[in-house]
């Protein structure tokens, strides 16, 4: 007789209860030596269910499926050329952002769930893991893939990884998530499960994507929906991770909150620079961050913390903060990078006329008192050829490491600053939310690698800021930096284009050949 | 609140001590209600240096890119240390006066309101 096949859900169940086994040749403890040491109680892992129940072979099945369309998408626009139909040449310096700054925490979150995928004694929450570690390395290889072909023709998209470890910038990014693989295996999952992947990726993924859509993007926006049911699978782990541990045990729950607390302020930090994004790099915008902020945070956060209530969950501390803060986070980080404009592997610029008007028809009550004016400074200095780089080093955040620029919500022209002394040392801060984290685990941010600070310890090549950019950062000086105005990139656009008098600039001639 | 670590003696020195500049130290300028800067700025200096050689040797690279610099009287302007008011000692070294590694300092200007008195 032939023996009968699984259904689905018996594979899952043998996959993740059957496959797992007590050990009598070692003690379970340490087997499993991470489990224990943040204070979170598990008392029945079994009751880990994980609502996909997806099993290797219906993972391979289905990925693969999604693989070759995908690609088949990457050779067509390849084929086509398909860079020279996005809106305008400006809008590519987002993808320089996503590539040098997001795609490596995507290969963060592989190595991260691998590691948390070996590290749980309860097998269901292992499988949930190591699939969404083959996920993550999936995103990381096909958002290579999809801005590979970009790589042929614009600046800055040359040297991510390298740059991923050192630019100033970037280790906003990066600290933020060896700050969570640096924890224990529950707290990474709040961190990036719950805090990052439910509560505020929808303010990473569909800004950037639908960003991609608005602007002519195909290969972008093609990963972006091959990658959809990824991410809506791991929006659904978050929530079952929190549920799971709350219900585990009461002891659990202010470990949890803390946490919460933590991460969703660091994510609010992290965000900032998709805020700049949305508001000041798309050429043809989608939504104000405010807008985008209200929606998919404010309404559907909010939601869910209320649902979250009856386990005695409340609000992420500071959340009041971000209330006032989506009217000014967007300028006030744009202008960041536009003062530091000459240290960066993106181009900016100064809004046109058209966008002035866009952002003071969005923000009525913060652009036009507090931000207009700065870009009228900035233009009034453009026209007379005096185009201003910051030429001091800015003071930097302890926690989230992005420059001190950000101001009291109720003061919006005076800097927030905030400062704690740990064992005799100062330590500076952003805002109460930054000051609360430090404060919370000093002997951990302490050992903050400020990039500002450490090149005054000589730790990155010099002496000159210039040697910093070109030989430790490894900036291509003169093309990935400096205004998008007169940049190589804008001269080969309007080449390619045919829409300037210095269309036959020499510089844009290099790689004409390449496309014709 | 410690940190909850897994190894026993989670301890290490500080990255940023003093001891790490070679006889330097940092110190953290900025100049309030005037954000054509946007953050303030970080300086490497002798603590052995004078008020002097900070102010008038060291701020103006950065600084007088404002277009209101060059109309500061620093006679009126007023300075805050850490948060608390300053009344610096213009030949006197920073480490005589309490200015330390890492430490604050921020200059008003208050007849100066920044470009178009935005507080730029």
């Amino acid at each position: 007789m032939a023996a009968k096949k699984l259904n689905l859900k018996d594979k899952y169940r043998l996959l993740t209860r059957d496959l797992d086994w007590d050990y009598d040749y070692a003690d379970r403890k340490k087997a499993f030596p991470y489990e224990d040491f943040e204070g979170i109680k598990i008392t029945d892992w079994s009751k880990w269910e994980d609502p996909f129940r997806l099993t290797m072979d219906s993972y391979w099945k289905y990925q693969a499926e999604k693989e070759k369309k995908l690609y088949a998408i990457f050779d067509a626009f390849a084929q086509n050329n398909g860079h020279l139909n996005v809106t305008d040449a400006r809008y590519v310096n987002a993808l320089k952002i996503f590539l040098t700054g997001v795609s490596p925490l995507e290969y963060q979150a592989y190595q991260g769930y691998a590691h948390v995928g070996r590290q749980f004694s309860g097998a269901g929450a292992r499988i949930a893991c190591q699939l969404q570690s083959i996920d993550e390395l999936r995103h990381v290889q096909t958002q290579i893939h999809a801005m590979s072909h970009y790589n042929k023709f614009f600046d800055g998209l040359q040297d991510w990884t390298h740059m991923h470890d050192r630019v100033w910038y970037l280790s906003v990014t990066k600290s933020f998530f060896d700050d969570a693989r640096s924890a224990g295996p529950f707290e990474f999952l709040i961190a990036i499960s719950f805090s990052f992947e439910y509560v505020l990726t929808n303010l990473l993924f569909v800004p950037f994507m639908s960003g991609a859509a608005h602007n002519g993007d195909m290969a972008t926006c093609t990963f972006g929906f091959s990658a959809q049911s990824d991410e809506a699978r791991h929006m659904t782990l978050g929530l079952e991770i929190i549920k799971f541990l709350l219900e585990q045990h009461e002891d659990n729950v202010p470990i949890v909150q803390k946490w919460i607390d933590k991460w969703f302020w660091r994510g609010t930090r992290l965000l900032s620079i998709v805020a700049m994004m949305m508001d000041y790099m798309l050429p043809n915008k989608v939504m104000s961050w405010k807008e985008a902020w209200e929606v998919y945070f404010e309404d559907a956060g909010g939601a869910l913390f209320k649902d979250l209530a009856r386990y005695g969950i409340r609000m992420p501390k500071f959340v009041e903060t971000t209330a006032k803060e989506k009217e000014h986070i967007s300028h006030q980080t744009w202008w960041i990078f536009y003062n530091y404009g000459h240290a960066a592997a993106f181009h900016t610029w100064i809004p046109s006329e058209e966008e002035l008007d866009w952002l003071s028809e969005k923000y009525p009550d913060t652009f036009d008192k507090y931000y207009r004016p700065r870009w009228e400074l900035a233009r009034e200095m453009e026209e007379r050829g005096e185009r201003f780089y910051t030429q001091e080093l800015p003071q930097l955040c302890t926690t989230c490491q992005i420059p001190m620029a950000f101001t009291e919500m109720d003061d919006p022209t005076m800097i927030s600053y905030r400062a704690s002394d740990y064992e005799g040392e100062k330590y500076h801060f952003c805002s109460d939310g930054c000051k609360h984290i430090f404060d919370q685990e000093p002997e951990k941010f302490s050992q903050s690698w400020l990039p500002v600070n450490q090149i005054y310890q000589g730790n990155c090549g010099g002496p000159g800021v210039e040697d910093v950019l070109r030989d430790y950062y490894k900036i291509n000086l003169g093309h990935d930096n400096m205004d998008f105005n007169g940049s190589p990139d804008e001269q080969r656009w309007n080449a390619w284009k045919g829409t300037e008098k210095d269309a036959k600039n020499k510089d844009a001639k290099d790689k004409d050949k390449d496309v014709a | 609140m410690p940190v909850v670590a897994i190894t026993p003696d989670y301890k290490f020195p500080a990255r940023d001590r003093v001891e790490n500049y070679d006889g330097n130290q940092l110190v953290y300028v900025g100049w309030d209600h005037h954000l054509m800067f946007c953050a303030a700025f970080t300086y490497l200096i002798a603590p052995t240096a004078t008020f002097a050689e900070l102010r008038d040797g060291m701020l103006p690279k950065g600084f007088s890119l404002h277009p209101e610099y060059s109309k500061i009287n620093w006679d009126s302007a007023t300075w805050l240390l850490d948060g608390e008011p300053f009344t610096p000692q213009l030949d006197k070294s920073l480490q005589e006066q309490g200015i330390g590694h890492k430490s604050l300092l921020r200059f008003q200007t208050p007849e100066l309101k920044g470009y178009q008195n935005a507080g730029v």
